[in-house]
């Protein structure tokens, strides 16, 4: 904008040009994030069940007070036995179904029996802790269908996850919105 | 226990394979549940993001530009505390995005949500025509800053120049490590994203916390010597055409307003040079363009030596460090003992670990030396910038420090005027000021309101 009766400065013009650059620099780069790179839905944070070794990291490093990491029982993978390392503690020595013998330390994993022999193990995930212990248990003696996931309806979905920075296994891993979850059976490698 | 734990290794590697020991049952009557896999929020509040932001920018720069209303600003500043902040809980902001976008530049395979390349965007395009007028009442960080700013002072001009150049050296930092997809720093030393949670590291909350209570005394700290999104929209105002101004008409040069910026961003008409002083401005001016250069290299040497210690944030070559000194991992440090357990869980050899940090670590020499000669750049952009002089004869703000925050206003007796509260300047100016030459005439122009 020309300042009346002076006509344009040397200093405006150069201004000019420099935000019309910055504009359609601004602009080129806008453009081209969005045809190469962009998506329409968000990026969440999940955990690979193939990379992830239950070290307990996701129950302490959330920001949240109550982890959005969850255990999940893939139950199409689950023996559904009766004598579960998941829910008991892994003592081939000395394993029985006795009521004080529970492995997890919140009592979230509810044991239902469905058919003879079989029983069934339901997440209550209010209590879950995200602590490993079943998923360890469970990876040593039984089918390792029990695994940690990020539950998105507690995620905030930090742009940097507190628990991805510690975690050891390099288990955190961006996934699209539209597929928010990496279950074993889906992502079984070859 | 112990016996498990020495089995774990043995039985690990089968069952990460997804093998069934225990093959899955076929029920005759029972039904076999699925697997509960509750969905994320929905994508539209990324859509009603991003038209916030929108409206939000247009109502900040009506605000800021139009009506002059600070208590507006404030008003639309803590509207966009509670909604970005509190209720959409810091993330994505524009702060952080730089961090994708500098990834996705440098990743080929990297996506990026749309939201983000809008948030990254949008509020430079603002900048470009109106200043900063997404730190006035846009962004949370600045709000929340904003509104705990009560007892500002100014700080000396030779502290302000000096820290004005951390944002520069934090943005180089901030793109190194994003570029290289090793860790999103911004995002990692948020300051007040643990509030917007109401849940955090006890680290965040005391940095946060520190911050706002240095900020009721020196506003904004963030914004000014922290912020690197600030200093590329500080930039991009530089070239704004229509920048929020202190008179809403013309200065007239009553020296009311020099006191009124918190952030030291108002700027004195400079007293004009005698023929000697000039040449030697002159001299040092041309001295210090020439250093830029050795700036820029002094900083590429330093840089480069500094590669290693860069490095050890990558988590490739600190899980090489953990491997080849295995034996020297102390007992206590969970996480290096964990990554040595991953790692042999994954049935890699170590030399393919070591070839990566390798590669890694290379990467990491080129990124510090470029790092390190940005920071020369900045420096010797710094001390070159300090040398010069705009001529000029008014009172008005460094677009690259004014924020906005519309306090000089009311400092302004012409503002006064054109708000009705007094009827002339001369009625505010100080006993004995001579009344400045250019008011009457000014005043009286075509189109001005009495």
């Amino acid at each position: 904008m020309a300042s009346p009766g002076k006509g344009v400065s040397r200093r405006e013009i150069l201004r000019d040009g420099l935000q019309m650059a910055a504009l359609v620099g601004a602009g080129g780069l806008g453009g081209y994030l969005l045809g190469n790179h962009g998506q329409g839905d968000d990026m969440l944070w999940q955990i690979d069940p193939y990379k992830c070794i239950a070290c307990g990291n996701c129950g302490t490093h959330c920001v949240l007070q109550d982890s959005a990491v969850k255990c999940v029982n893939d139950f199409s993978m689950c023996g559904y036995c009766d004598l579960c390392t998941g829910y008991f503690p892994p003592e081939p020595a000395a394993l029985n179904t006795a009521a004080e013998n529970q492995l997890c330390p919140t009592g979230a994993i509810v044991r239902r029996a469905v058919e003879e022999p079989y029983y069934e193990y339901t997440i209550d995930e209010d209590l879950c802790i995200a602590c490993g212990k079943c998923v360890v248990g469970c990876a040593a003696f039984g089918n390792a269908s029990l695994y940690l996931q990020v539950r998105h309806d507690r995620c905030v979905n930090c742009h940097q996850c507190s628990i991805a920075i510690a975690c050891p296994s390099q288990a955190f891993v961006r996934v699209p919105g539209s597929q928010p979850y990496l279950l074993k059976q889906r992502i079984r490698p070859k | 226990m112990v016996l498990t734990l020495a089995a774990l290794p043995l039985l690990c590697g089968g069952s990460a394979s997804g093998e069934e020991r225990f093959p899955p049952p076929d029920f005759t009557y029972h039904k076999m549940p699925e697997t509960p896999v509750p969905p994320p929020p929905s994508p539209l509040w990324e859509y009603a993001d991003t038209a916030a932001l929108l409206a939000a920018l247009a109502l900040a720069t009506y605000l800021a530009l139009g009506r002059r209303s600070r208590n507006g600003l404030l008003i639309l500043a803590a509207v966009s505390l509670l909604w970005f902040g509190f209720r959409r809980e810091g993330c994505v902001c524009s702060i952080g995005a730089i961090q994708d976008v500098a990834e996705a530049v440098f990743n080929a395979h990297r996506a990026v949500p749309g939201t983000v390349i809008v948030f990254f965007t949008l509020p430079i395009v603002f900048a470009l025509f109106f200043g900063r007028v997404f730190c006035a009442a846009v962004c949370p960080l600045g709000a929340i800053q904003e509104l705990a700013a009560i007892r500002p002072q100014r700080i000396p001009l030779w502290l302000e120049h000096t820290l004005g150049i951390v944002p520069w050296v934090y943005l180089g930092v901030a793109v190194l490590y994003a570029a290289g997809g090793t860790a999103y720093v911004i995002c990692e030393y948020d300051p007040f994203v643990a509030f917007f949670r109401r849940s955090g590291a006890a680290s965040m909350l005391i940095f946060g916390a520190c911050l706002l209570v240095i900020g009721i005394f020196i506003g904004r700290p963030y914004c000014r010597f922290l912020c690197p999104y600030g200093a590329i929209l500080g930039l991009a105002s530089k070239l704004a055409r229509w920048h929020v101004r202190i008179p809403p008409t013309n200065c007239i040069r009553c020296r009311l307003c020099e006191e009124a910026c918190p952030y030291g961003a108002i700027v004195s008409p400079p007293a004009p040079l005698a023929p000697a002083e000039r040449r030697k401005a002159r001299r040092r001016l041309a001295l210090f363009l020439a250093a830029v250069p050795v700036w820029i290299a002094l900083g590429a040497v330093v840089g480069r030596m500094t590669h290693a210690t860069l490095a050890r944030m990558d988590y490739q070559v600190r899980l090489a460090g953990w491997l080849a000194a295995e034996k020297d991992i102390d007992p206590n440090d969970k996480l290096a003992l964990d990554a040595v357990r991953a790692f042999r869980n994954t049935g890699q050899s170590p030399a393919e670990v070591f070839s990566a940090a390798a590669a890694r670590l290379e990467t990491f020499r080129t990124g510090a030396t470029l790092l390190g000669a940005w920071i020369g750049l900045v420096v010797g952009l710094k001390l070159t910038q300090l040398c010069t002089r705009t001529p000029r004869d008014d009172y008005h703000p460094d677009p690259r420090r004014c924020v906005a925050c519309g306090r000089c206003f009311w400092y302004c007796p012409e503002e006064q005027v054109r708000r009705g509260w007094i009827q002339s300047v001369e009625a505010v100016l100080p006993q004995g000021t001579p009344v400045p030459l250019n008011t009457v005439a000014r005043r009286d122009s075509p189109g001005e309101k009495t």
